[in-house]
């Protein structure tokens, strides 16, 4: 039986579990950093000695842990990448910018366990010699701003910052920071130029990759709220613990977003890869099947940016057989685990953990046409590929959902996501174009035939001139 | 001259300023304090958020002008932000907007904000407030509604929150 796994949600939504201090430290709340100060030097079979702050490292990355925002890379990585030689201060900056369509996990830690980011956060920073760091909230979350607000004054009033945490003689200083509505702040560049106090366009990478040319310019690491939170678990069970969790590459557990059209929509914590999707959509612990009459048509499974999933569709899996040798084995979208290889190797990705469910009563060209409208209105406008073409998926859509379709829009809109695609600074283009690709690749009969009614009704309703005149007129939005 | 920060919200954002190495970074945290403050950002906010934190004019404006939450005029006292994003649109977001139009006499197919003559209310579309699971969500101010219904629109125009 599938079932739940609560690391983070842990104390979440328990009864009479409160956001304040008090109660996260009858929790056994802030023990994690007492534990990590503590930290003992570590022998190395080399002869090398690592310094506790280098053995928190480590763990992190022996951890397997992966970001939990949306790309799922090492974190224990990203932080080793970390310009340590430059002497310029690092900062550490909190992604809190959950906009992702679909996910709405990091709001329910935001406003329901804040302690635990903190508490993560402390650790993160200390362990990587940073003084000062963010958290970069959403502007849409004004009561999550105002609890971080007061829980950073509650942690402060304790010792857990400010000058000399708990007499280690390290100093941290952490401030909240609202964003003010615009999606493109979730891209990591895009959030530091902001929090600089400009317009969130992405820096091109190389050469401002944030762990060497980030905030000020100076060595800065980006982690996701619930990556953040993970830190101080794997300092509580150690990192070999930790790594039991999970599939191997895929350790640790995971808050899934589900929404759309299941009976139970939810934030659902599990070992990362031990749950399928079709479980997280069927089972009575999760999303509790479909409506009553109702069939699946479609998975998007890692927030509206990842490829969408059609059912019945069957994926081709590498899998290790017991003689150690990688086989390809077919794997059906309902027995997919989900986790970051597995969506991968199905060609879309576990993205920030949002699945939405589409059931057999939706138009994928409504969907579509939904989710572009979102794209065009978040594009940061930096690149023309995706300033211009998100703009005209949006106003091919919207035509073809309203009734002003033609017969080559799938084509049409297939050839401008594709020239966003691999063109932009940063990957809002991928975002914007892997949503059109995809339904229109894998629901072209419903997009040619959308296109092919219209016509016929403006035939019949005007004459075929008409018709004809309309579409090439279109053509030129 | 109208415009007038008062001493203590001054004083905050003084101490605001303090938050970061370089002042420029208090940008948005000015923006969003002047906003709630004069219920949007004029010329002399963007002037004096300039003159506070060192920048030109233009370095705040085209922040006015960037980020979706900041608006250049003043809108209704109680301000609805519907979400049009998919997984409300599958839950009926659109109904629910619709239905916050019609009740208050505005425009039901007018995509950008809608301010009531009295100047009571705003009904604005925006993208996916992240509580997707309770879908529809509505923003009333700061307090976030889910599951709205009719009847719980009805309420909050009621309330006006």
């Amino acid at each position: 039986m599938p079932e739940q796994f609560k690391l983070i949600l842990k104390h979440v939504d328990a009864p009479g579990y409160t956001p304040d201090i008090e109660c996260y430290m009858r929790h056994g709340g802030y023990e994690a950093l007492k534990l990590a100060l503590a930290t003992a030097p570590r022998d190395l079979p080399d002869g090398k000695k690592l310094t506790p702050k280098e053995v928190v490292r480590e763990d992190v990355k022996a951890s397997g842990l992966r970001g939990r925002g949306g790309a799922g890379f090492s974190a224990g990585l990203k932080w080793s990448f970390v310009d340590r030689r430059s002497g310029k201060p690092i900062y550490l900056i909190c992604n809190a910018d959950e906009s992702e369509p679909g996910t709405f996990k990091d709001r329910q830690i935001i406003h329901k366990d804040p302690h635990q980011l903190i508490e993560g956060m402390i650790i993160s920073c200390w362990a990587n010699d940073v003084k000062l760091a963010y958290i970069y909230i959403r502007g849409e979350m004004p009561r999550g701003a105002k609890l971080l607000e007061q829980a950073l004054a509650e942690a402060r009033e304790k010792g857990f910052l400010g000058k000399d945490i708990l007499g280690s003689g390290n100093d941290l200083e952490i401030y909240v920071h609202r964003g003010a509505g615009a999606y493109i702040c979730g891209e990591e560049t895009g959030l530091i130029e902001s929090l600089e106090g400009k317009r969130a366009y992405p820096r091109i990478k190389p050469p401002y990759f944030p762990a060497v040319l980030g905030l000020y310019m100076c060595p800065t690491i980006v982690n996701n709220v619930e990556t953040l939170c993970h830190v101080k678990h794997i300092v509580t069970m150690g990192a070999a613990n930790y790594a039991k969790l999970g599939t191997p590459n895929n350790t640790g557990t995971r808050i899934v977003s589900l929404s759309g059209d299941v009976q139970r929509p939810g934030y659902y914590e599990i070992e990362v890869g031990k749950v399928t999707i079709g479980e997280l959509i069927n089972d009575p612990d999760f999303g509790g099947g479909l409506r009553p009459g109702r069939s699946l048509k479609a998975v998007i499974p890692g927030g509206s940016s990842s490829k969408v999933l059609k059912a019945g569709e069957v994926f081709k899996l590498n899998r290790k057989g017991a003689d150690g040798q990688m086989t390809k084995v077919d794997v059906p979208l309902l027995d997919l685990p989900y986790d970051f290889d597995s969506l991968q190797q199905a060609g879309t990705m576990s993205g920030s953990s949002a699945i939405i469910v589409l059931d057999d009563s939706r138009s994928m060209v409504d969907t579509l046409a939904n989710l572009s409208e979102f794209y065009a209105h978040e594009s940061c406008g930096q690149c023309t590929p995706c300033r211009e073409g998100a703009l005209w998926l949006a106003k091919g859509l919207h035509r073809l959902s309203h009734g002003e379709g033609r017969k080559e829009d799938a084509a049409y809109l297939s050839h401008i996501a594709q020239n966003i695609q691999g063109r932009t600074i940063c990957a809002f283009g991928e975002a914007a174009s892997w949503p059109v690709l995809s339904f229109v690749k894998k629901f072209r009969d419903e997009f040619e035939a959308k296109g092919a009614a219209d016509e016929e009704a403006r035939a019949k309703a005007t004459g075929p001139a008409h018709g004809t005149r309309t579409a090439a007129s279109s053509n030129q939005h | 001259m109208s415009f007038a920060v008062p001493a203590p919200l001054e004083a905050r954002l003084d101490e605001l300023t303090t938050h970061y190495p370089q002042k420029r970074s208090a940008s948005l945290m000015f923006l969003h304090a002047l906003q709630e403050h004069f219920g949007h950002i004029s010329d002399e906010a963007v002037e004096w958020t300039a003159r506070k934190l060192g920048l030109t004019p233009i370095n705040v404006h085209e922040l006015v002008t960037f980020y979706p939450m900041f608006r250049q005029q003043p809108l209704g006292k109680t301000h609805v932000k519907v979400c049009r994003t998919l997984s409300c649109a599958l839950a009926g977001g659109a109904e629910v907007r619709a239905h916050f139009c019609e009740k208050l006499g505005l425009d039901a197919h007018a995509h950008a904000p809608q301010t009531t003559s009295d100047g009571k209310f705003t009904v604005e579309f925006v993208e996916c407030l992240a509580a997707c699971g309770s879908a529809p969500v509505v923003l009333v101010n700061e307090d976030l509604h889910e599951k709205v219904t009719a009847a719980k629109a009805d309420a909050i125009l009621r309330t006006g929150k």
